[in-house]
């Protein structure tokens, strides 16, 4: 695609022994944007995330990060490009033995020789762009999801990444939650001039922030477009996951023997 | 069942329990590895002996008080039998400093502090947190397990040496105070009886490695566990039962090797 890529997938095929997670998915990134990969629980997102962070190799297909391809392989050239970037987990992923300060500073301390006022500075100011510099001293237990959720959010920007990838940002958030998280994404992707890489299935606040979104299903990638463009599409796959139609190409039932088989019933 | 398919699952079995050692013994190597890199961050390793040590202390200094209790009584009823009542001191120093205070200790570390090491390791992975760390390009075996091991293998010979002291004056008690042997007696036969380096130096040489057997199996279990509830479960109890039979196999092999033939 354009020349300002800042991760391209190509042609990427990944699964666990008999099971095809992705197949030959190609996707691009471009600089400074918000993308959104939308798809149904187990659909393969999260993987995606995975393979850009090397935590796992595709097993056709390559990879590349601002031009460099990604090698799960080659852990010092894989340390350096994670340095580069910030992931946001599920759950936050907060290191539950540290207080919220603490886990900010983590990234700091263990990849800079910061003096301690600068740390603290650091950490109040990234503290402070996500509403919780208040809160910097309680421990973890003592937050609330959200709240967690948003601290994660700190410690990924705490070194200021190109890239940020968001898993899943809006599960299991109440609605005001929800809000701030998704403003938060958008306006760190515009001050910061990252690039960021949304995997989610909320698709209205996806949808609010993003700037093109990948649709997934079954391992491929079935549609791509602006918000605009997927909402006006005619495509029964896109229309059925952007209206949470129970039933339509992504079937209700889970494959199974014919019914009156299972009951003991005749035709 | 036929005897190819029995073949075949004693196959698959075998191949699975070679690929496990293989894989452990892999994972032994990263961890040595990652020790300098733990050393240079000194003040989480100090952290550990500290935290580790804490754990057991009270269960070692209450185990190896009431191991020297009894080891005065029994020691007592056996010599006097023989008119040797006088030589308790030296047989209750040399049980505990050569086989009961690494053993013993060995054994209760496992239960105490490898439990809680496993299920600590077991639920960051399950909460993501090494993977956070992972992808924050900072490597978990050097920042969370290096200092972990490193504090196992520092904090077992401590505890073990504080559980036989311990029990030396749990002996003293019984054998001292309510049995009424002579003090000095006591004492002057276990000064002339115990050799600095080859019985509490080899006792330190045993906990050590029980140190790096416990320590080891605690991280790898929790390192490896799968990042559920059960599987964090599973990977405790396999903590305890593999970090036993390993002390105890490991002592006989040592025993064998430092105390067989009699000088």
């Amino acid at each position: 695609m354009s020349s300002d890529a800042f991760i391209q997938i190509d042609q990427v095929t990944f699964g666990y022994d008999q099971r095809v997670i992705l197949s030959e998915v190609s996707v691009t990134f471009p600089r400074g944007k918000v993308v959104a990969i939308m798809g149904g629980s187990g659909c393969g997102k999260t993987t995606l995330l995975r393979l850009i962070g090397g935590m796992i190799s595709p097993q056709k297909g390559s990879i590349t990060f601002d031009g460099e391809v990604v090698n799960a392989r080659n852990k010092e050239r894989l340390y350096a490009l994670r340095r580069r970037l910030g992931m946001l987990f599920q759950f936050g992923a907060l290191f539950t033995d540290l207080t919220v300060f603490e886990n900010v500073a983590f990234p700091l301390r263990e990849h800079t020789d910061l003096p301690e006022s600068m740390i603290r500075d650091i950490v109040l100011l990234k503290l402070h762009a996500v509403g919780l510099r208040g809160a910097a001293q309680l421990r973890i237990a003592e937050v609330s999801g959200g709240m967690a959720r948003r601290i994660a959010l700190a410690r990924a920007i705490a070194l200021d990444p190109e890239l940020i990838m968001y898993d899943e940002p809006f599960a299991g958030l109440d609605p005001i939650s929800m809000g701030v998280t998704a403003n938060l994404i958008r306006r760190l992707n515009d001050a910061t001039g990252a690039t960021s890489l949304i995997v989610s299935h909320d698709v209205r606040e996806c949808f609010l922030i993003c700037d093109h979104a990948y649709l997934i299903s079954a391992g491929r990638i079935v549609a791509h477009g602006t918000p605009k463009e997927l909402q006006s599409s005619d495509d029964p796959d896109v229309r059925q996951f952007i209206r949470g139609e129970p039933d339509g190409p992504v079937p209700f039932h889970y494959p199974a023997r014919p019914i009156a088989e299972d009951f003991g019933l005749r035709a | 069942m036929k005897p190819a398919d029995a073949l075949s699952i004693l196959g698959v079995r075998a191949l699975r329990t070679l690929r496990g050692l293989g894989h452990s013994a892999y994972f032994f190597g990263e961890l040595l590895r990652s020790v300098p890199a733990a050393l240079r961050r000194f003040h989480l390793v100090v952290a550990q002996i500290h935290a580790i040590g804490n754990y057991s202390l009270i269960i070692i200094v209450a185990s190896g008080l009431a191991v020297g209790f009894v080891l005065g009584l029994q020691g007592y009823y056996t010599l006097s039998r023989y008119g040797a009542a006088e030589s308790l001191g030296l047989l209750v120093a040399l049980s505990l400093v050569r086989e009961l205070g690494p053993v013993v200790t060995g054994l209760l570390f496992a239960g105490r502090a490898g439990t809680s090491l496993t299920a600590e390791i077991g639920l960051m992975k399950a909460g993501e947190q090494l993977a956070a760390m992972e992808m924050m390009a900072i490597d978990p075996k050097q920042r969370v397990l290096a200092p972990r091991f490193i504090g196992g293998l520092v904090a077992m010979p401590l505890l073990a040496a504080m559980f036989s002291a311990v029990g030396i004056f749990g002996g003293y008690i019984v054998g001292v105070q309510m049995i009424g042997i002579d003090p000095g007696q006591f004492w002057s036969q276990m000064q002339n009886g115990v050799d600095v380096f080859d019985d509490v130096g080899n006792g330190m040489v045993k906990s050590a490695v029980f140190g790096v057997a416990c320590t080891f199996v605690a991280l790898y279990q929790g390192f490896e566990a799968e990042a559920t509830p059960e599987g964090v479960a599973q990977a405790t109890t396999r903590t305890v039962v593999i970090s036993s039979l390993a002390v105890l196999l490991l002592d006989f092999v040592l025993t064998a090797v430092m105390f067989s033939t009699p000088r």
